[in-house]
Parts: structure tokens; C-alpha cells; sequence
């Protein structure tokens, strides 16, 4: 096996997403009239900007064959925490922001120590996460809470001018931060292959000497340091917090991991994926959108028909790949 | 050592009886704020109470617990359950609205279920994809049906046989604990009494081995999902019976959560191998206790989910704590050898 057909069949998934990306925003561009727009492109990435940045947090976290399920309740949590602090008590954003994450990551490393040290599942232990904090969320007012302060009018006025037409808004400069960061991270650092190793095979990974527990709970760490940020975006881009907002979200964004060719079992994907994955689910709730006939609920069954289908493509590729070995 | 020490040691290892000590001490708790808690009143020939009322809210989320029993005993779990009691509901309420009988719409809502299970089965043993993704699909896709089936609007049942399911009484006991009660010990029968029960055990420890000992071990799964799709069904038209609507948004919303829990709380190991299905009954019970107490003493039900969180993590460390006390147990025995 050569290397350049490895490498092809490595990124095939990866391909195959940008493909049905491309594919679905043509058909939408044909569809409907005005949809072939900057403005358009652009609001795919302000629109998605929490959700994208959540699930850059979820991809590391499924990159080691583990899985978050409080991602969605943490985002809530966050929203609301900094909203209080801002409005109700007077604080400055950016120790709300710094605090905000600090929770974040604490619940993180508690949720990823219980996982490694006591061998809890991860699907269990972030359930109960997930309860934590959108109860911890609602104890702190079950009300939606206002954000005035002139830092968050400056974000909100804010946008990179990139030509006459095409203004880009701060929440999608920030996802491309995340993203940015996430790839580094997980591609071009040490951290990223232990995180793929540990992935692919913990047992492997152990007898190669790679610092295993250290990995799992770092990463469930900054997983929760992502959807903090997810949640203090969501506050940037409605200008309040909520201790509801991102309910289901977690779905969503392992939706959106898995549409980025990320094989749910661990050690295998793409955070640049995870990206398409987000545009993929931007570009069909805005051709429902721009349709108007189309009721909100195909969103669901077109994702649900989506990850079957990359599931199943997945499925195919790993067993091509089992064979040859 | 002792036959009384063993005796006792067997004792606690039992899920039975720390869910038993759970429930007598959430019990003794609410006694000593409100001494009428466990008061039962008979009022128009029907029985009133709180332990009525923990009976009657908790039925919808045994019926699941029975059928993700025996999913989460094969290794496997179903998220795609509380989709499914809201496809079952909007189809229990169309089926009325077109004039349908009591035992055909009873018996849609089920074949809706087992369908949906046999799509689960399908995915998670012949095409071996993990089990939560493989359910997760339906997850997001089945609530999404519903609300299609539905036109998205919330359907009034208006149909007193039907609603007599969810909320009527027969000999001043409530219908739906007592249904719930009796698929509970018609499959406890049904497993312990014949081999299914070890095919399921023995396909949850180790499916490899099983499949080399002549086990069908994909069929075992595929009916396991296919009988928790069927259960899923049936709560479904538990709930539009009791809310006598079909509510595509709102039915079954977290309920394979609360399912899930309950088997764990009531001592069947997420990682398989081995169940309990009088453990899920009571564990969904102890849930129920919980959250009643919480609705009782004014907890506001948005932050009621936090000591629902801390228990699991509990039961799930204790469960932990006996994994390690086996290890060491193992090392004590080689010891010598070395």
C-alpha cells in the first residue's frame, strides 16, 4: 500500500464532506434566488459560531474514544452566569468571561477524572454533567437575562470589512479562531497524536509509554473550556443569557462531528471536518429558511438522514481497512 | 471466613437491597417533614395518595427501563426511546381521529415501536455500528417523524377508552401501574424461566465467545432492541393517554435518560453482562421517590435534575468501587504463585 492511496483513503471522509457541502449549497443556490450570496456565506459561519465551537471542543473529546453529553447544558449555564454577573452585579466582562471559563474547565477535569480514575463510562458521567449544569444554570434564575454593556455593543457592531460587500461579524471571526486553534492543536502537536492514540487503541497507547490519564482528563477539560466559550459567544451573538439556551445542542454537534468524517469510536477524523460538518448543517437550516413551505422539524429528519449515511460510509471505509490488514 | 460474614457480604453486594435501604430512607426522610406522606385515602372507590401518585408518574418511566434492561444487559443502550413514545403518541392520537379502535391503535403504536427497534437492531448487530450513534439517529430523526406525523401541532385525544389506559381505575387501583407491573413479571417469567435471559447475559459479557459457543448473537441483540422498541411503543400510548394528547415536541423529552438511569441505579452494569429486572423496577421507583419528594417539598423542577445527577454518579462509583475491590482481589490470589 502506497502512501499517497493511504493518505487518499485517510482523507476520503474528509472529501466526501466538503463534496456534500459543496453539492448541498449549489443545490440551495439553484433552489432559491438570492441564496448564492456573501451575506449568506458568511452568516453560515455567525449563525453556527456556538455550535462550531462546541464541537471543536467535541471532536478532541471523540478523537479520544470518549464522548460529552454536558456540552449543551454547559453553554447554558455559561450564558446565564456571565449574563448575571455583567447586568446583575456589575462585574466586568472579562473576569465574568475568565470565571465563566474556569467553571467550565473545572467541570471538565471532574467529569474526565471520574472517567479515567474510577473507570466510569463517559457516557454516563457527562449525562450527569449535563444534569449539574442546567440545573445549576436554573437555580441561578430560571429567566432570560439582558446584557447591556458598551463591550458587548462593540462586539456586536463589530466586523472585518473584507472588500465593498463582504462584512465578516466577530462571532464568525471567533469560530475561525476555534477552529484554527482546534487544528493546531490536534494536528500539528504532540497532544493531538497521544489524543488519536489513545483513541485508537488505550490499551496500545498505555504500553507505548503515552501519558493515557493525563490525555483524557486534559482534553475533557478543555472540551469544557470550549463550550464555555460556546456559551459566552452565544451571549455575544443574542446579547443575553438563558438558562435554557443550547438545550439538545450536544446532539447536534456530535451530528455535526460525525458529518466531518470523525469516527465516533476514536482515533480517527478531522477537526477541518468538524467545520464542513457545521457549514453542511448551516447550509440546510438556511435552505429551510430561505423555502418557507419547509417546515423546522425536516431539519431533524435530514440530519438524522445525513449521519446515516455517513455512518454507514464510515462503517464501510474501517471495514475496506480491517480487511487489508 | 464465616458463613454469616459471607451472607452479609452477599447482602450489600445486592443492588436489591441498597435500592431497598435508598427507598426506605428517602421514605423515613419525607415521614419525618410530613407524617400523612405514605397516607392512601379512599375517595369515590379509588385510592388517593402520594405513594398512588409516585406509582402512577413513574409507570411511563418503568415501561422503558424494562425494555433498555435488557439493551444496556447486551452492551448496547437505546437513545432513541423518548422519539419514539413521541411517534408512538401522534400515532395513537391519528389513528383516533380516523375512528380507529381501542386494540388496533394500542396495537400500532407498538408495531411503530418494534419497527423502530428492529431499525436499532438492525444497525447495532448486523452492521455492528456502536450503539449510540446507531440509536442517536433515530434520536435526532424520530422526534423530527413525529412532529411530521403530527403537523406539528400538539393533538387532543378525546377518546374515553383510550384515556382510561392512562388514567382510569379497576378495583380502586390505577390501570397503568398495574399494566406496568404485569409486562414487568410477564418478562421476568420470560427471561429467568427459559435460557434468554443467559443468551442475553452471555452475548453482553463476551459476544465473541458467545457466537463460538452456537449463540445467535446478532439475533439476541436485534430482538433485545426490537422488545425496548416495542416497551417504547407502549409508553407512548401510556403518556398521550394520560396527557390525552399527542405531543410531538414534549413526549418522552428525556426520557431515555431517565430510563437509562434507572437501569443503572437499579444495579444492571452499562457495560453488560449482566441485569436485574426487579432492580430497574425499583430504580426507576427510587427515581420517581426523588423527584416527587423534590416536587413536594417546592423544589423548583429546572434544578430538581441536580440530585438526580449526583445519585447516578453514586451508584455509579459504588458500582465502581466493587470493580476495584475484584481487582485487588485477583492480586491477593497470585501473590502466592509469584
Amino acid at each position: 500500500m502506497s502512501a499517497v492511496t493511504s493518505a487518499a483513503r485517510r482523507n476520503l471522509p474528509l472529501g466526501v464532506t466538503g463534496l456534500i457541502l459543496i453539492v448541498l449549497f449549489g443545490a440551495a443556490s439553484f433552489a432559491y434566488d438570492g441564496f448564492f450570496s456573501s451575506r449568506v456565506m458568511v452568516n453560515l459561519f455567525a449563525d453556527n459560531a456556538f455550535l462550531g465551537i462546541a464541537a471543536v471542543g467535541m471532536t478532541l473529546v471523540i478523537f479520544s474514544g470518549g464522548i460529552d453529553l454536558s456540552v449543551g447544558a454547559v453553554i447554558g449555564f455559561t450564558s446565564i452566569f456571565t449574563a448575571t454577573l455583567i447586568s446583575g452585579h456589575g462585574v466586568t466582562p472579562v473576569v465574568a468571561w475568565t470565571g465563566a471559563v474556569g467553571l467550565g474547565a473545572l467541570l471538565g477535569a471532574v467529569m474526565g477524572a471520574l472517567i479515567h480514575v474510577f473507570r466510569l463510562p463517559a457516557f454516563l458521567v457527562t449525562l450527569a454533567g449535563m444534569f449539574l449544569a442546567r440545573g445549576a444554570g436554573f437555580w441561578l434564575t430560571t429567566e432570560s437575562v439582558g446584557i447591556t454593556h458598551p463591550w458587548y455593543e462593540a462586539i456586536a457592531n463589530f466586523s472585518l470589512s473584507l472588500g465593498e460587500r463582504i462584512q465578516i461579524p466577530a462571532a464568525a471571526l471567533l469560530l475561525l479562531g476555534f477552529v484554527a486553534m482546534g487544528y493546531v492543536l490536534a494536528h500539528h502537536q504532540r497532544f493531538g497524536r497521544t489524543l488519536l492514540a489513545v483513541g485508537g487503541n488505550e490499551q496500545s497507547a498505555l504500553l507505548m509509554g503515552l501519558p493515557v490519564g493525563r490525555t483524557k482528563i486534559i482534553v475533557y477539560t478543555l472540551n469544557g473550556m470550549c463550550a464555555a466559550a460556546a456559551g459566552i459567544v452565544a451571549t455575544l451573538y443574542t446579547g443575553s443569557g438563558n438558562p435554557s439556551m443550547g438545550t439538545g445542542l450536544e446532539l447536534d454537534a456530535i451530528a455535526v462531528v460525525v458529518m466531518g468524517g470523525t469516527l465516533l469510536a476514536g482515533g480517527r477524523g478531522h477537526v477541518l471536518g468538524t467545520l464542513f460538518g457545521v457549514l453542511i448543517f448551516g447550509t440546510i437550516q438556511a435552505a429551510i429558511l430561505f423555502d418557507g413551505r419547509l417546515s423546522s422539524w425536516w431539519m431533524r429528519i435530514v440530519v438524522g438522514a445525513l449521519l446515516l449515511g455517513f455512518i454507514l460510509l464510515q462503517r464501510f471505509l474501517v471495514r475496506g481497512a480491517g480487511r487489508r490488514a | 471466613m464465616s458463613d454469616v460474614t459471607t451472607f452479609w457480604a452477599r447482602l450489600a453486594r445486592s443492588p436489591i437491597v441498597w435500592l431497598v435501604g435508598g427507598l426506605v430512607a428517602l421514605t423515613a426522610l419525607n415521614l419525618t417533614i410530613d407524617p400523612t406522606f405514605l397516607k392512601v385515602v379512599v375517595k369515590d372507590g379509588h385510592l388517593y395518595g402520594v405513594p398512588i401518585d409516585i406509582l402512577n408518574q413513574g409507570s411511563r418511566t418503568m415501561l422503558l427501563a424494562l425494555g433498555m434492561t435488557l439493551v444496556i444487559a447486551t452492551g448496547g443502550v437505546d437513545l432513541s426511546v423518548g422519539s419514539v413514545v413521541a411517534i408512538a403518541g401522534a400515532v395513537c392520537a391519528l389513528l383516533l381521529q380516523a375512528g380507529a379502535g381501542l386494540a388496533t391503535t394500542i396495537a400500532a403504536a407498538a408495531g411503530v415501536g418494534v419497527l423502530a427497534g428492529s431499525v436499532n437492531g438492525l444497525l447495532v448487530a448486523r452492521l455492528s455500528i456502536q450503539p449510540i450513534v446507531a440509536t442517536l439517529i433515530l434520536m435526532v430523526a424520530g422526534r423530527g417523524i413525529a412532529q411530521l406525523a403530527s403537523g406539528g401541532q400538539v393533538i387532543i385525544i378525546s377518546h374515553p377508552a383510550f384515556e382510561y389506559v392512562g388514567n382510569g381505575y379497576v378495583l380502586g387501583l390505577p390501570v397503568a401501574p398495574l399494566l406496568v407491573a404485569g409486562l414487568f413479571a410477564a418478562t421476568s417469567l420470560l427471561v429467568r424461566r427459559t435460557a434468554a435471559g443467559l443468551f442475553v447475559e452471555a452475548v453482553g459479557d463476551n459476544e465473541t465467545a458467545s457466537r463460538f459457543a452456537g449463540l445467535a448473537a446478532a439475533r439476541v441483540k436485534t430482538l433485545a432492541y426490537v422488545f425496548c422498541g416495542g416497551c417504547a411503543g407502549l409508553t407512548g400510548v401510556l403518556t398521550a393517554a394520560n396527557v390525552r394528547a399527542a405531543d410531538a415536541n414534549r413526549a418522552g423529552e428525556n426520557a431515555e435518560l431517565d430510563a437509562i438511569f434507572a437501569v443503572v441505579v437499579g444495579g444492571t452494569a452499562l457495560t453488560g453482562g449482566r441485569f436485574s429486572i426487579a432492580g430497574s423496577y425499583l430504580g426507576a421507583l427510587l427515581m420517581q421517590t426523588l423527584a416527587t419528594t423534590m416536587y413536594y417539598r417546592g423544589v423548583a423542577p429546572a434544578v430538581a435534575p441536580v440530585p438526580k445527577a449526583l445519585l447516578i454518579i453514586l451508584v455509579a462509583l459504588l458500582q465502581s468501587e466493587k470493580l476495584r475491590a475484584w481487582v485487588a482481589g485477583i492480586w491477593r490470589r497470585e501473590e502466592p504463585v509469584a
